[in-house]
């Protein structure tokens, strides 16, 4: 089950190469996995049912857990929550999670926060590692240079009592980037015109390696933003070989290796790059020049069209599902062939999520805001991504600037993503988000989530419509 | 887990694609810790006039008389994308589906399936409706096919792990877990080589 040694290998058959405990035949690997994180929504009925089953956790000292689903954000949160049950999220979870010995980023923790911006940012996911946890944006955690995939909850009893799980391997994919993103172009554009161009089944299956000199560019928050997004192409994960800009993003962070031991795992990193002839089961190119800020018009992702244009004709569509769907798609988001997105009211504005709530997403959401106020009417909500990132922001006055603007400013949490029987955003509303689905009622019942970068999001907080963020003097 | 050896049954024909675990089981229909409870959620917006309601909108495939007891469902491409909720096939599970037919899945949500007993089966499902319409459809796991009531019939493809579990209705970690001084002895070889990958217990 080894690939081909030597010559030739991508760096995703390194990675699976150095976890493969055994070949279970017809493709299928024992996997090693080194690390598993869970959360409140997923993770506490997987511990419990685990236990439930007479099992135990054979590697503690490898799991993680956070609460982040579906706590309130609200200033002065406790373990209530605005969902109805979602207090019995948490303590199960808590109590499994002690339970087992696990490490618990519990309410209250500064470390607690969403468990992909969390992960990175306490050096919990490292380069060459194996990560796994039942949440679908896993993958973001592939900009570091691991191998992070989402799993099912059955999937992650399988990982907590055995360490490893069993994998048919999946095809390899390189989607390589080259030439520069143009200025007021973010990863979050670029993440939405691979989809728009490839389609929400574009990388189905596929582990993605983002290669290129764009990539090669983008600082390691914004690789996170372009690999969040690779569940949305349907891709088994996606992954970044890991460079100096991996390394020293990670250098000091808790969980990252110290001293001597971390020169050691550096020398062993830079070999986590595919060679030169590995082959791909698919080999994309695109020009970065192509990417213009953006935004999705439909109920999925692949529903994009250029923040200046018009909401495409079917025939239009580049990555096209059935008639019934596309005029399904309008219907629901009130929109029409033909119409400029540019004129289209919100209701509300939403920074936050896995996708684009961490330092540096917030600090460009904020240098659009600076001087300037959220239009009337306009609900506008800022949610960081961890507790970290928040207490970061206060630390260089971002919270100021948002609040002065007009936004809430909230406790770490998924929040507003998705609505969980909590808080929601209003039926028909229309809402431009900085989260990553715009499916049907994701937002709360009937709302209809436009998909965007945290700075168009500022950008049309301000203007009270969808509006390109080119067009305001950002800075000062 | 139930074994799937072969089943005669109705197959409900949803033929969107991208049918997302949201649309399948919608966030605030997962109300407690458990994987039960889930069957009354299954497809709650489109299935019920109302959010959070339970008055059945008849316009809804599963809400017609002929598809009332259907046990397959026929659908598009890359069903089961989005969240990675697993309540998604709890739901469909628990609703009484065994199978489903669609041209692609989502990776995590097709493992899902198999680990709760439903056949995600890969072929184009339009030609199997055309087929089907409202008879009764036969799956045969072991011999990997899909038979019309007009005869016509479908080769699909699965590994042969997934085909073992979903014909034995076998739990994994078991079987796994007949590994682990192979696994431990891995692990003990590789903490030397990558001492950094592991945490003092």
């Amino acid at each position: 089950m080894t690939t081909n040694t030597g010559i030739g290998r991508t760096l995703f058959d390194k990675l699976w190469d150095m976890h493969c405990i055994d070949d279970l035949g017809d493709g299928t690997g024992l996997i090693l996995i080194d690390r598993v994180m869970l959360h409140e929504r997923t993770g506490g009925v997987a511990l419990e049912s685990l236990a439930a089953a007479g099992r135990t956790v054979n590697a503690p000292a490898q799991v993680f857990a956070t609460m982040d689903h579906v706590v309130d954000t609200l200033p002065g949160r406790t373990d209530a929550t605005i969902m109805p049950t979602g207090r019995d999220f948490i303590l199960a979870t808590r109590t499994a999670a002690q339970a087992a010995g696990i490490t618990l980023f519990d309410l209250g923790d500064d470390r607690q926060g969403i468990v992909h911006v969390v992960s990175p940012e306490q050096g919990i996911i490292l380069p060459g590692l194996t990560l796994v946890c039942p949440d679908s944006h896993t993958c973001s955690q592939g900009a570091l240079g691991g191998l992070a995939w989402g799993i099912g909850s059955t999937e992650a009893e399988h990982a907590l009592a055995t360490s490893t799980l069993r994998v048919r391997k999946p095809k390899s994919m390189r989607i390589t980037i080259e030439g520069s993103l143009a200025a007021g172009v973010t990863a979050k554009d670029l993440a939405l015109h691979l989809l728009g161009r490839f389609g929400a089944a574009g990388a189905k299956g596929h582990v993605v390696e983002y290669a290129g000199s764009a990539v090669r560019a983008l600082e390691i928050e914004e690789r996170l933003t372009l690999c969040n997004m690779a569940t949305e192409l349907a891709a088994f994960t996606a992954i970044v070989a890991p460079d100096e800009k991996a390394f020293a993003y990670l250098e000091g962070r808790p969980y990252a290796p110290t001293g001597d031991e971390w020169a050691r795992a550096v020398e062993s990193w830079h070999d986590l790059r595919s060679d030169d002839g590995a082959r791909f089961d698919t080999d994309l190119r695109i020009d970065a020049a192509d990417v213009a800020p953006g935004i999705t018009w439909g109920t999925s992702p692949q529903h994009y069209a250029p923040i200046d244009a018009v909401v495409p004709a079917y025939e239009g569509v580049a990555a096209r599902d059935s008639r019934e769907a596309y005029d399904r798609a309008l219907d629901y988001m009130g929109v029409a062939a033909g119409q400029s997105l540019r004129d289209l009211r919100i209701d509300a504005a939403f920074i936050g999520s896995c996708t684009n709530a961490r330092l540096s997403d917030l600090r460009r959401a904020a240098a659009v805001l600076k001087g300037r106020h959220v239009a009337p009417g306009v609900r506008a909500i800022c949610v960081p991504g961890s507790s970290r990132v928040k207490a970061a922001a206060e630390a260089e006055g971002l919270d100021a600037i948002f609040r002065n603007s007009g936004f809430e400013w909230r406790e770490s949490g998924c929040s507003m993503c998705f609505f969980a029987g909590g808080e929601s955003f209003g039926a028909g509303e229309r809402v431009v988000s900085s989260t990553n689905r715009n499916f049907e009622s994701r937002q709360g019942p009937g709302t209809r989530t436009h998909l965007a970068s945290p700075e168009t999001v500022a950008a049309s907080a301000i203007a009270g419509m969808i509006a390109d963020p080119r067009l305001l003097q950002t800075g000062n | 887990m139930q074994p799937f050896t072969t089943l005669t049954a109705t197959a409900a024909p949803l033929l969107r694609d991208n049918v997302d675990t949201d649309a399948i089981i919608p966030s605030r229909e997962m109300k407690s810790v458990s994987k039960t409870g889930l069957a009354d959620g299954l497809f709650a917006g489109w299935r019920y006039t109302q959010i959070g309601g339970r008055n059945p909108d008849p316009a809804f495939i599963l809400n017609q008389p002929d598809y009332a007891a259907a046990q397959f469902l026929l659908s598009g491409e890359n069903f089961g994308c989005g969240s990675s909720r697993e309540h998604a096939a709890w739901a469909l599970a628990e609703y009484g589906f065994r199978a489903i037919v669609a041209p692609s899945f989502n990776p995590i949500f097709r493992g899902n399936c198999i680990r709760n007993g439903i056949v995600p089966i890969e072929l184009e499902s339009g030609p199997v409706a055309n087929a089907a319409q409202a008879l009764p459809l036969t799956i045969d796991l072991a011999a990997q096919t899909v038979v019309a009531a007009s005869g016509q019939s479908w080769h699909f493809a699965i590994e042969a792990e997934a085909k073992a579990m979903l014909l034995g209705g076998l739990d994994m970690i078991d079987l796994t877990l007949q590994r682990r001084d192979r696994i431990e002895a891995f692990r003990a070889a590789d903490r030397h080589q990558r001492p950094w990958a592991y945490f003092a217990a």
